[in-house]
């Protein structure tokens, strides 16, 4: 049993936020990995929440007639990684959530409660970040858009106002097209651990495939929240590909992080991780796009 | 909580059940349905001596709430034996594998192999180590494990692939 005082139960999204303007207080329960494990800890032992999780127009994936694709923030771990739009067009994406937890954590995580909950080492955010995710949010007021880039406000803080309810993730066509990605997350355990460090590039080479055109990197852990490294990405750009240019990304990120000590790692081995996370992923990008060193 | 009725198909037949809103799908399993297969191990998703299998993909019962199994279709390890008690062939494997020692872990580690077992594609130690990689065993070592799992798998195949 858990320690709840109230569970509410909407039928449809818009008694949901009905129920959340109602209970401004109340948690919005999605597949409770994060909330349930709290809540047996004692941490959110006597509070209200609202079960959202059986609201399956929140669940899904689609694509968009202008190409943007669409993530409902219900949609579980295990669906988006074999998403058939996924794996074509994003699969970055699917290998990342791929590495949460285990078998089980990912049929009942879902992304939306990944990036609601603020916390710096979720590993769908790094990608969500360099694909430029753009959040649709709701309540009964109407819809808000944000981008993604606009939503951390600290660790474990995000940008959700009163009575408000995240209800779509898009990516953008131009932001995903021609893109080749790589994911690395760096933990004591292969699986049912969370990332020291987690690292998401991908890149666009030019049409001759001699130069980066564009690259964007991502990193979880190496701050506060999951953040962009826009600086790195400014000094790639329309660089030769070559043995220097992983070199020089993986010192221009240095400028973009701010890593820390906790008790999983020192802020050294922090540091020589985003540098070495860097230079593999990055690698593995420009190799995927067609890019020869 | 005033108690909701919940109506979900368990090992096969349909059950109803009047429960505390707030209750786990573990607490409904093992304390209302008196399905002992389902341990309270962790109780916080970390070990899988919980799992069960909901419409085809696997949960631990820890930490689904009760009331998100309303029309579900739930398999417990009860339901892979007979009425009479003979067990199943991935049970047996277990055993003649030596798979077991204390036994609390081997119900959720066998619910765990369900997707793999009931599929016909091809699974490499590996990909079984993964499939299992959010179930804890503190006595085996875990190679027996996926030994019992490999071995079931490929003797299901070769069983379909007869008729
Ligand atoms: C054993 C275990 C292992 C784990 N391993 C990993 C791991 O390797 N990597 C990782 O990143 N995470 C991991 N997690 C954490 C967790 O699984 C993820 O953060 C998951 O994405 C949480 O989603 P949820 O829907 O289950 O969470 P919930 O607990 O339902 O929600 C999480 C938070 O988001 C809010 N929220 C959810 N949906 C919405 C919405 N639509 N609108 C507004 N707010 C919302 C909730 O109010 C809550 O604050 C692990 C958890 C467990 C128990
Ligand atoms: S008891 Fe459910 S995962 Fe441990
Ligand atoms: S046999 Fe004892 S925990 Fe696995």
């Amino acid at each position: 049993m858990y320690d709840f005082n109230n569970i509410y139960q909407p039928k449809t999204v818009k008694e949901a936020l009905e129920m959340k303007k109602a209970h401004p207080d109340a948690l919005l329960l999605a597949g409770g990995s994060d909330i349930l494990i709290q809540c047996r800890e004692g941490r959110l032992a006597g509070r209200d929440v609202i079960s959202i999780y059986t609201l399956d127009e929140l669940r899904g994936i689609c694509m968009e007639d202008d190409g943007t694709i669409l993530i409902r923030p219900l949609t579980s771990f295990s669906h988006i990684t074999n998403n058939p739009i996924i794996k074509k067009y994003i699969p970055t994406l699917g290998d990342a959530v791929d590495q949460i937890g285990g078998p089980q954590i990912r049929n009942i995580g879902t992304i939306g409660g990944n990036i609601c909950n603020g916390v710096t080492s979720a590993d769908s955010a790094t990608t969500l970040k360099t694909y430029d995710a753009i959040l649709e949010i709701a309540s009964v007021d109407g819809i808000r858009i944000l981008p993604y880039a606009d939503f951390s406000k600290g660790p474990g803080r995000v940008d959700l106002r009163e009575g408000e309810m995240l209800t779509g993730i898009r990516i953008k066509k131009d932001s995903y097209e021609n893109t080749f990605g790589k994911y690395i997350k760096y933990s004591m355990r292969r699986a049912m651990d969370i990332a020291t460090l987690g690292c998401s590039v991908n890149v666009r080479l030019t049409e001759d495939k001699k130069k980066v055109d564009r690259v964007r990197i991502a990193f979880g852990v190496a701050g506060p929240v999951p953040l962009r490294a826009l600086s790195a990405e400014e000094s790639l750009k329309g660089q030769l590909i070559s043995e220097e240019l992983l070199e020089a990304a993986s010192q221009a990120v240095m400028a973009d992080v701010n890593p820390r000590n906790s008790w999983r790692a020192s802020k050294d081995f922090r540091i020589q991780l985003i540098k070495e996370l860097t230079r593999r992923a990055l690698r593995s990008s420009i190799e995927q796009a067609g890019g020869e060193f | 909580m005033k108690k909701q009725l919940v109506t979900c198909t368990i090992n096969g037949k349909v059950r109803e059940n009047y429960i505390d809103p707030r209750a786990s799908l573990s607490d409904l399993l093992r304390g209302e349905e008196h399905l002992h297969s389902i341990k309270h191990g962790c109780d916080v998703g970390e070990c899988g001596a919980c799992t069960v299998v909901i419409d085809g993909e696997t949960y631990n019962s820890c930490i689904y709430m009760a009331i998100w199994a309303e029309g579900k279709n739930i398999t417990t390890l009860e339901g892979l034996s007979t009425l009479d008690g003979t067990i199943s062939d991935i049970q047996q494997a277990f055993i003649d594998e030596g798979a077991i020692q204390c036994g609390f872990c081997t119900p959720g580690f066998i619910m765990s192999s369900l997707p793999i077992i009931e599929s016909d594609e091809e699974f490499t130690r590996d990909e079984i180590k993964k499939q299992v990689s959010g179930n804890f065993c503190r006595c085996t070592g875990y190679d027996t494990i996926v030994t019992a799992i490999e071995k079931t798998h490929n003797k299901r195949k070769a069983e379909r692939a007869k008729k």
